[in-house]
């Protein structure tokens, strides 16, 4: 099984790596077989087409998670110019989870903050995979509101399985952290837009997530618990993580149908792993566009806007 | 040592294996230290074990009852019922889980607001069921919670919560986890109009609700041994496999680091309720009844 696609990709795998195997012989040859690897190509990009018009929740969910998705990082170098990283919350620590600064969109500069997961063993361990603990959530704030004083718009990326569960994040307040942010970022008067880059995990991506508009990758996630955490409470057993996100309605598709999305933001054939840079040029646009929308707002307005969308949440 | 004394023990041993023979009804046993309890003393009691001062799991509209002067009491937004949005199904369906505890609790869902007074000072006052599952917030939770502190900012009075809740509600999933956002953007309102909001967390309090409504008080006050935190005690113990703490997220641990203002008992909340509220607002202090002052003769100019 090769490790860089999921499950259900593997008949695009084993395609894929017979193409490549032509390929080598044909280098090797006379023969001329290009005509036959074009036609496997063709074969493969149908394969891909039709497995990912009908993926499952489940299947969104793990491609959300995929080891070799694009993470904050990746994006921002890709996306802004001149990103300068900040780091602290002032009063405790420096949390790799999340990672935020200032850089430039289209040459005109924004606050950008993201969760950010690591991509090799001792990495991954160094951002806590990217779940943050509360002074990456004060840290956070810190930017946020920095960013209000010097009118810069707030760029936010929400990719975490969640707020990390452990001691010494109980002890430092992790509940008052998120708690805080949710009511600072319900009045920042400058423009918050949040994009959904991969799982968006509860209260934890939340925290940095409360915004004029909300964007998700199209195969990204946004739920309220991950699947695995609501089957095991409702299911009693994590083996029901399937159900629970079907259930749940997690993926870019439904929430956008039940009003609580605004933009899904189209991702190349595959999932953007594979062409990362069309993917960022996709949010690039449209970071572009919704900016402009958002900056033709009186302050008044758009914090009237964002007060009465995050009333309207269920308003019945 | 007489022969009373060595069957004593046994006897009192007897008692407490044996609640099987308490009537159901009119006698409850303390959770933490298994007394058998006459109920309408425990209620007088306000549902505190006089024995070991236990503070037990109250319904919101015990919970109101308790906290809110008897006269001049109007309930909120009593007709709100919510709606199965997503036809959630798991090993239930939602809409029967909510059938279910309706009827068990004889609540529409699981918070309960009322507009009132607390030794003659108007507040508005919500309370959190948690018996109505689990006290979980959904999108009718968010939305009371919200209607009463857009009460309490028309009627210039303070917010006081009583929160008990395992967190957002899974059935309503992105709904729920919005709640969060929507409650915390009331309370911001209220805090920018210069309204106390007042937070009393009673046991339990975790995720979603403890990560926006419950944390954001002006003060933030528990009730005493309360389990309160963001991620539960198993999950962290899953997580960072060791031991818990003695005492962690109990409200003396939130006390001690600096997460709570105060630990207020069930008999004294009433009085420091009204006392916070009326220093915050200003209010009048009831002045003692002025006695006539004798000037004295030789009072120097000053």
């Amino acid at each position: 099984m090769n490790p860089n696609y999921l499950e259900f990709e593997q008949p695009i795998a084993e395609l894929e790596a017979k193409i490549e195997e032509l390929r080598l012989v044909g280098s090797d040859t006379e023969l001329n077989i290009s005509r036959e690897i074009e036609n496997l190509e063709g074969k493969c990009q149908s394969l891909t087409e039709n497995i990912f018009s009908k993926l499952t929740a489940w299947q969104v969910a793990q491609l959300a998670r995929h080891p070799r998705r694009p993470y904050t990082l990746d994006y921002i170098y890709n996306i802004f110019t001149d990103f300068d990283e900040l780091h602290g919350d002032r009063h405790y620590a420096d949390d790799a989870a999340i990672v935020g600064g200032i850089a430039h969109l289209d040459g005109a500069p924004v606050m950008v903050i993201g969760h950010q997961k690591g991509r090799e063993i001792a990495d991954k361990v160094r951002r806590n995979f990217g779940m943050p603990k509360p002074e990456g959530y004060r840290k956070a704030c810190r930017l946020m509101e920095m960013a209000e004083r010097f009118k810069i718009p707030i760029v936010t990326f929400i990719d975490t399985p969640g707020a990390y569960p452990g001691i010494g994040a109980e002890e430092r307040g992790q509940s008052e952290a998120i708690a805080w942010n949710l009511g600072v970022m319900s009045r920042l008067k400058t423009p918050i837009i949040s994009t959904v880059i991969g799982e968006g995990g509860s209260g934890g991506a939340l925290a940095i997530g409360v915004c004029d508009k909300l964007m998700m990758m199209q195969y990204s996630t946004y739920s309220v618990i991950s699947p695995e955490g609501c089957a095991s409470i409702l299911w009693k057993t994590a083996d029901h993580a399937a159900d629970a996100a079907e259930a749940m309605g997690m993926t870019s598709d439904r929430l956008h149908e039940l009003g609580l999305v605004d933009t899904i933001i189209d991702e190349p054939l595959g999932g953007a792993h594979r062409a990362p840079m069309t993917a960022a040029d996709n949010i690039r646009q449209q970071l572009i566009s919704s900016l402009d929308e958002l900056k033709a707002l009186s302050e008044e307005e758009l914090l009237e806007r964002r007060y009465d969308r995050l009333l309207s949440y269920g308003r019945v | 040592m007489s022969w009373l004394d060595k069957l004593l023990p046994s006897m009192s041993r007897s008692v407490k294996t044996e609640p099987s023979s308490v009537p159901e009804g009119l006698w409850k046993k303390c959770v933490k230290c298994d007394a058998v309890l006459y109920r309408p003393e425990l209620e007088k009691n306000l549902d505190v074990c006089p024995k070991c001062e236990h503070h037990m799991r109250i319904g919101a509209r015990a919970r109101l009852g308790y906290m809110l002067d008897e006269d001049g009491r109007e309930e909120i937004a009593a007709d709100l019922e919510p709606k199965d949005i997503l036809k959630f199904r798991d090993t239930k369906k939602y809409k029967d889980r909510l059938a279910q505890a309706q009827k068990q609790t004889g609540e529409k869902d699981a918070l309960l607001v009322m507009k009132g007074f607390v030794q003659g000072q108007p507040v508005v006052m919500v309370a959190f069921e948690f018996a109505f599952m689990g006290g979980s917030m959904g999108t009718i939770v968010g939305e009371k919670f919200t209607r009463a502190a857009e009460l309490a900012l028309e009627e210039k009075c303070p917010l006081i919560c009583f929160s008990a809740s395992g967190g957002a509600r899974m059935q309503e999933a992105l709904f729920s986890l919005m709640q969060m956002a929507k409650t915390s953007a009331a309370l911001e309102k209220l805090k920018q109009n210069g309204l106390p909001y007042i937070s009393v967390l009673t046991d339990p309090v975790y995720g979603g609700v403890s990560a926006s409504l419950a944390m954001l008080g002006d003060l933030n006050i528990a009730e005493p041994n309360a389990l309160i935190g963001f991620a539960g005690p198993r999950v962290i113990e899953q997580t960072v496999r060791e031991k818990l703490p003695e005492g962690f997220q109990r409200s003396e641990f939130l006390l001690e680091h600096g997460a709570i203002d105060m630990i207020v008992k069930r008999s004294d909340m009433r009085e420091t309720l009204a006392r916070m509220c009326g220093a915050m607002l200003h209010y009048q202090q009831p002045q003692p009844v002025e006695e006539e002052i004798q000037q004295p003769l030789d009072f120097p100019a000053a």
